[in-house]
């Protein structure tokens, strides 16, 4: 059975799959399907329930949180793909390079790898946030920069075993480069599991911004973000009810698909284990 | 057995110098300055004023004799004073925020431990079945949910509407007139929700590692001997499979606590819990440099000593690990 057809064939991670286009769709589609300008200030509607009219209410500015939902679906998915784009990339070079030359590269890396990974990266990102400014810029670079380790010590892992291997070895007897064999022949090999991560870790990113949105140092207001639209609501918790659970369930419901998906592409890569 | 703690404890030097060069790098490249925010503070405040200041604060040194100084005192626990109004030393801001932030920790790993094994346990044995996919989207919920959301959530239904548990602090106000046992009942009850919210976030993780641990030892020739011998499944399961399974889950245990103390800083900050995580916003917030170099360093020896902690408990249970 291929790969495709062992994914499409576990229910989770097809749901995963449909979730993940769903909103990819959604966000797309954004300037079509919104029926409102998400920055336009209704104060005569202020904080209305659920309606035909407004869909998810409005918030205390009398914004429709549809729309704003909408345009935050897509700075949401932004900060999880930029996000991890670096940590990818970080984590792809530097795992190439320890893996394939071993040695004092490997243990200068390494030690790297286990230095960053004590952190409490929550805390590294706060700290690092709260000197910088929290743009949209910032925080999708300071995620990057603090979940990279996972990758790199996977694609080492790959690399360690991948180099031994006869096609590596023909390249190098036909005096191939370094840097051709590393990209051309091994890393090609070496993505699979690193595809998974990536997956996992749009989810991780998408709930860090929401966490730090909480918190008042996420994607700034008036950019509207599902985690600063969750974070307004928390105040009128009581009286409007709409304004934090549709985006709660926004990302729960996103987050749940990139994990779902990760696993399912995991078992379907390596169908031992699951 | 010492051989091996010896070389253990011995990484743990150039580690931890890393991690100290990692909190002052990102404290003193990034561009906002402690005095920036009293300058923001006060409009009328003269540059002599501001120079002033950051002589005060060693500001104007050069950094490498910054941090030479800096770790020096970090050796003696002293990681200066803290810039907020009281101005007392940090290291006794933060000693006194540990134990609580610690004992959460803790109570949250042990549930970690307590609900995932069985959870992974029997999602490995109904493989492909309703149980497992329900457990998996159960453990994944937990993995996915905002934590913050759903303790604002549980405070809100529990804490407001049903008036079950209390919703802020460690303590009720009478606290001080109740015997031991009342005082344990009063802090249980406070760090109820806490706990639980902040351990159903890292259920996922341990019970998906636990599923797999098991599948990979369920295919084991012991336990088809196991099972040739005709010993009962329930034995074979729990006795023969599941405690083998549970060896490596040690390691992940150990992983999953620098998740838990950075969600400190969210847990605390709602439940307004006096602990290291509400220590730290706090000082972000004051943009407080000396208490947050001194907050991340501590955050990230913890983690360096729990990691320690599993290691060598991994070793005791698993006499291979210390012979690699």
């Amino acid at each position: 059975m291929g790969f495709w057809k062992r994914l499409l064939s576990d229910k989770l991670a097809l749901g995963g799959l449909v979730i993940v286009l769903g909103f990819f769709a959604l966000s797309a589609l954004t300037p079509l399907i919104a029926p409102y300008d998400p920055n336009l200030i209704d104060v005569d509607h202020i904080l209305m329930p659920p309606s035909l009219a407004h869909l998810f209410g409005t918030d205390d500015l009398g914004r429709d949180v549809f729309t704003r939902m909408l345009y935050g679906a897509g700075i949401s998915l932004k900060v999880g793909f930029v996000a991890v784009g670096i940590a990818v990339l970080i984590g792809v070079v530097l795992g190439a390079l320890a893996g394939y030359y071993g040695g004092w590269v490997d243990l200068i890396v390494m030690r790297i790898v286990d230095i960053m990974l004590c952190f409490p990266s929550f805390f590294l990102i706060l700290a690092v946030i709260a000197f910088l400014e929290p743009s949209i810029f910032n925080i999708m670079a300071v995620i990057g920069l603090t979940s990279w380790m996972g990758i790199t010590r996977l694609v080492r892992a790959e690399f360690l075993s991948l180099k031994e291997r006869d096609f590596v070895l023909a390249q190098k007897a036909l005096g191939a480069s370094n840097v051709r064999i590393i990209f051309r022949h091994i890393l090609p090999n070496a993505m699979a599991p690193v595809l998974v991560a990536a997956t996992l870790g749009i989810a991780a990113a998408v709930l860090t911004e929401s966490a730090l949105s909480f918190l008042g140092i996420g994607v700034q207001p008036p950019t509207p973000s599902w985690g600063n639209i969750l974070t307004q609501g928390k105040n009128v918790l009581g009286v409007a009810w709409w304004l934090s659970f549709f985006p709660g369930m926004a990302i729960l419901i996103t987050v749940l698909g990139y994990n779902l998906l990760g696993e399912g592409i995991r078992d379907a890569i390596d169908p031992r284990l699951r | 057995m010492l051989r091996y703690l010896a070389k253990r404890l011995l990484v743990l030097i150039p580690t931890f110098i890393g991690i100290t060069l990692v909190c002052f790098a990102v404290i003193h490249l990034a561009p906002g300055e402690p005095t920036a925010l009293q300058a923001e503070l006060n409009p009328n405040i003269t540059t002599e004023a501001i120079d002033q200041l950051r002589h005060h604060y060693g500001l104007d040194q050069p950094l490498l004799k910054r941090y030479v100084l800096w770790m020096g005192n970090l050796a003696r626990l002293d990681f200066g004073r803290s810039i907020s109004s009281d101005e007392r030393p940090v290291w006794d801001k933060i000693r006194e925020r540990l134990p609580i932030t610690i004992s959460i920790n803790i109570a949250s790993l042990v549930i970690i431990l307590l609900a995932a094994t069985p959870l992974g346990v029997i999602s490995a044995i109904r493989r492909g079945h309703m149980t497992d996919r329900f457990i998996t989207v159960f453990v994944f919920i937990g993995f996915s949910i905002p934590g913050f959301w759903l303790a604002l959530i549980c405070m809100d239904f529990f804490g407001v509407r049903l008036g079950w548990l209390p919703i802020s602090g460690i303590h009720s106000a009478g606290y001080l007139h109740l015997g031991l046992s009342g005082r344990l009942w009063d802090l249980g009850v406070h760090l109820f929700l806490p706990v639980v919210i902040s351990a159903f976030g890292s259920l996922a993780g341990m019970s998906r590692y636990m599923r797999s641990s098991m599948l990979e030892i369920i295919r084991q020739d012991y336990i088809l001997t196991a099972r040739a011998k005709g010993l009962p499944e329930r034995t074979v399961i729990y006795k023969h499979a599941m405690r083998n399974a549970l060896l490596p889950v040690i390691t992940i245990l150990g992983l999953s606590i620098p998740g838990l103390i950075g969600g400190s800083v969210i847990f605390e900050s709602i439940f307004s819990i006096p602990g290291l995580g509400q220590l730290f916003y706090q000082a972000i917030m004051m943009r407080d440099y000396n208490l947050i170099m001194g907050a991340l360093t501590i955050g990230s020896v913890l983690t360096l000593l729990g990691n320690l902690l599993a290691d060598v408990a991994y070793s005791l249970a698993d006499p291979r690990i210390r012979a690699a």
